[in-house]
């Protein structure tokens, strides 16, 4: 049975539900602002996908600032690769510029990443040798306009090195995207957001033999102004996508139960 | 053209080898070429032009070869050769009987000296045209330096006249070289050099300090230096520079500069954009053009990109690292392999897909590639190298991992 008496309260005080989240919509921005030190923000990018746009502020990625991306595993950076490639091209996408990506080595596959509609006029591709020479290059990259964003694959990230990175960021409107070898450390960090990629079985259609369309386990650690949460996502059509629900309820559960553990550990 | 072949000529095989092997390369770039080799230049510039058959003049035989050429042979002004001819002296051989002294006071000094240079008699030294970088800016100093401001100001102050030079020009530099000598340089040392490459043209002294501010701390500059040379062995024309209204030629610029900041720190091959190319071994259907390259907007919207079909990995392992295998069935995806320590029990598996270097390319067996996926949800990419052999075992490498 409903409760008859939260509405008729609002409604005695002369202030409907909507009208609340309305008043509560702007205090959040407010204290947004003054967290920004006065700024605006930079805009936001919808990653498409409803469940996630809704979870982070304004709607989506915050752009001009640091995110931190890992994987469980340190050797097989695939799935982090494939879900920053697909963040990378739609950044890139929508402000109509390139974007940098360094790493140590020459492992970028640009015919993997053109999956993810990271295609050769969108990306450029950086070698950095040593980590000091990644960090010098993200920040001066950084510092640039006319890139869209910049991501960097460091062994391992001090809050020093987060924060100089989170304001050459803001100082330009460039996103930066650390990807982190392993699960992001629980230490303090400058960034915006962090996130974990973790592999999870290909998702087939009903009888299909061999591996089907990649499918992670996308999880928001932290979320700087937002909420965290857990999702499965899989690359369906050229475009992110939540797992079929039905099929995949006892993954999310899982989930859920691991980030508990993870939580409290 | 005059070559000085002295003590050259052993190293073609003979002066005849030597004049053989030159009109032939000429002949190939598309020049009408006559040769000739004497012992003095004045004697091999008339062989080549008047003589019937140009070829070897012998040592000391010049005054043979040229005795039945025409007077003109001797490198005379048009109005000697005629006022030779006009007395009916018109061979080198009619000259020889008349004396010296008639011929100076008839015909000038010059006629003298020009039989005197071709037989021999008087030295006729050749200036050889040597490549100068016409883009260099020199600075000697009286004192010594050697702390890293003092070189810091001196490199500026060259860079500035350089870019004066070059803004007159309209041009820019793509390459920047710093050579110092210093004050114990002797004549076997090799002075020390600093260089710089830009991915556009560059001639904003502001920029070109930046870049060459970073490597003038390699110099060592011992008791001190004194002389530095700034040369720009590559220059390009560069529009003069107009300030935008929108800004959006900044844009292009401002990304230009950091590419070359990022360059010269992280070495020249180091930034690339990565475009398709015809090959189906993986690791060549991948090429690196600079990214600044102004072809490539064009090309990515004629040129497919990598075939939809075939799905490939986000991340190679270079090189292929060798893993332990079970796989029972010839020819299908194995069941669990073993890489780094980890063992990887495979859960669902795709292929195989052979692939095999093109046939002009030597070397390289084929590879069986497979798509595996472990229970974990982790996706590979293995290959076997070469055919199955039931004698043999095979060999498996990791190649790559999907997303």
């Amino acid at each position: 049975m409903p409760n008859p008496s939260g509405p008729n309260e609002a409604a005695a005080a002369g202030v409907s539900m909507a009208e609340k989240a309305i008043v509560l919509q702007g205090l959040r921005a407010q204290v947004r602002r003054l967290e920004n030190g006065g700024k605006e923000g930079k805009g936001t990018f919808g990653l498409g996908v409803r469940d996630i746009d809704r979870t982070l502020p304004d709607g989506g990625l915050p752009l001009g600032c640091l995110h931190e991306l890992g994987g469980t595993d340190p050797v097989h950076r695939g799935a982090a690769a494939g879900f920053a490639a697909a963040l990378l091209a739609g950044i890139a996408a929508c402000q109509g510029k390139s974007v940098l990506w360094i790493v140590g080595d020459r492992g970028l596959h640009a015919a993997g990443l053109a999956a993810f509609g990271l295609t050769p006029d969108r990306l450029i591709a950086a070698r950095a040798r040593r980590a000091s020479d990644a960090l010098w290059a993200m920040e001066e990259a950084l510092r640039c306009p006319s890139l869209a964003a910049v991501a960097g694959e460091v062994e391992a990230g001090d809050l020093t090195a987060s924060r100089r990175l989170h304001l050459a960021a803001e100082s330009a409107g460039t996103t930066a995207i650390l990807l982190l070898p392993g699960t992001p450390r629980r230490g303090v960090s400058a960034a915006m957001t962090r996130w974990t990629v973790t592999p999870l079985p290909s998702a087939n259609e009903a009888g299909e033999p061999g591996i089907g369309r990649p499918r992670w386990r996308v999880e928001l650690l932290r979320c700087r102004n937002g909420r965290s949460g857990a999702w499965v996502l899989e690359w369906r059509d050229g475009a992110l996508a939540l797992s079929d629900e039905a099929a995949e309820e006892g993954i999310i559960e899982q989930a859920a139960r691991d980030r508990s553990v993870v939580r409290f550990a | 053209m005059l070559l000085d072949v002295t003590g050259c000529a052993h190293l073609f095989g003979g002066e005849e080898a030597l004049r053989a092997d030159l009109i032939a390369r000429l002949r190939r770039a598309g020049f009408a070429v006559r040769a000739a080799v004497a012992d003095t230049p004045a004697a091999a510039w008339a062989a080549a032009r008047f003589a019937p058959r140009a070829g070897i003049v012998p040592p000391g035989g010049q005054a043979e070869a040229l005795a039945p050429l025409p007077v003109a042979a001797l490198r005379l002004p048009e109005e000697t050769v005629r006022g030779l001819e006009a007395v009916g002296l018109r061979r080198i051989r009619d000259l020889a009987p008349v004396p010296r002294a008639t011929l100076a006071r008839r015909f000038g000094a010059e006629l003298a000296r020009r039989l005197d240079q071709a037989f021999g008699a008087l030295d006729e030294p050749l200036s050889p045209r040597l490549p100068v970088p016409p883009h260099e800016e020199r600075l000697a100093l009286a004192e010594p330096i050697s702390t890293p401001d003092s070189i810091a100001l001196a490199a500026l102050h060259l860079i500035g006249g350089l870019c004066r030079r070059l803004a007159a020009e309209h041009r820019g530099l793509r390459r920047l070289e710093l050579t110092v000598f210093r004050t114990d340089h002797g004549p076997d040392s090799v002075p020390q050099s600093v260089a710089i490459g830009t991915g556009r043209p560059v001639r904003d002294p502001a920029a070109l300090m930046r870049l060459l501010g970073g490597k003038l701390e390699r110099i060592a500059p011992g008791p001190g230096l004194e002389l530095l040379v700034l040369a720009a062995p590559l220059v390009e024309p560069l529009a003069p520079a107009q300030a935008g209204l929108t800004g959006a030629e900044e844009k292009g610029k401002d990304l230009g500069a950091l590419l070359d900041r990022l360059a010269n720190r992280l070495g020249e091959d180091s930034l690339l954009r990565l475009v398709p190319r015809q090959s189906w071994l993986p690791e060549r259907s991948v090429a690196g053009v600079p990214p600044l390259d102004a072809g490539l907007g064009a090309d990515s919207e004629s040129a497919p990109l990598w075939p939809d079909d075939r799905p490939r990995p986000v991340r190679l392992l270079v090189p292929p690292e060798p893993i332990e295998v079970v796989a029972p069935v010839p020819d299908d995806p194995p069941k669990l392999f073993r890489w780094r320590g980890a063992t990887h029990r495979v859960g669902k598996a795709d292929g195989p897909e052979r692939l095999c270097a093109e046939w002009w390319r030597h070397g390289g067996e084929l590879r069986d590639y497979y798509r595996v996926e472990d229970m974990e949800g982790r996706r590979f990419w293995v290959f076997r190298l070469g055919l199955h052999r039931p004698e043999a075992p095979a060999g498996w490498f990791l190649h790559g991992f999907f997303a």
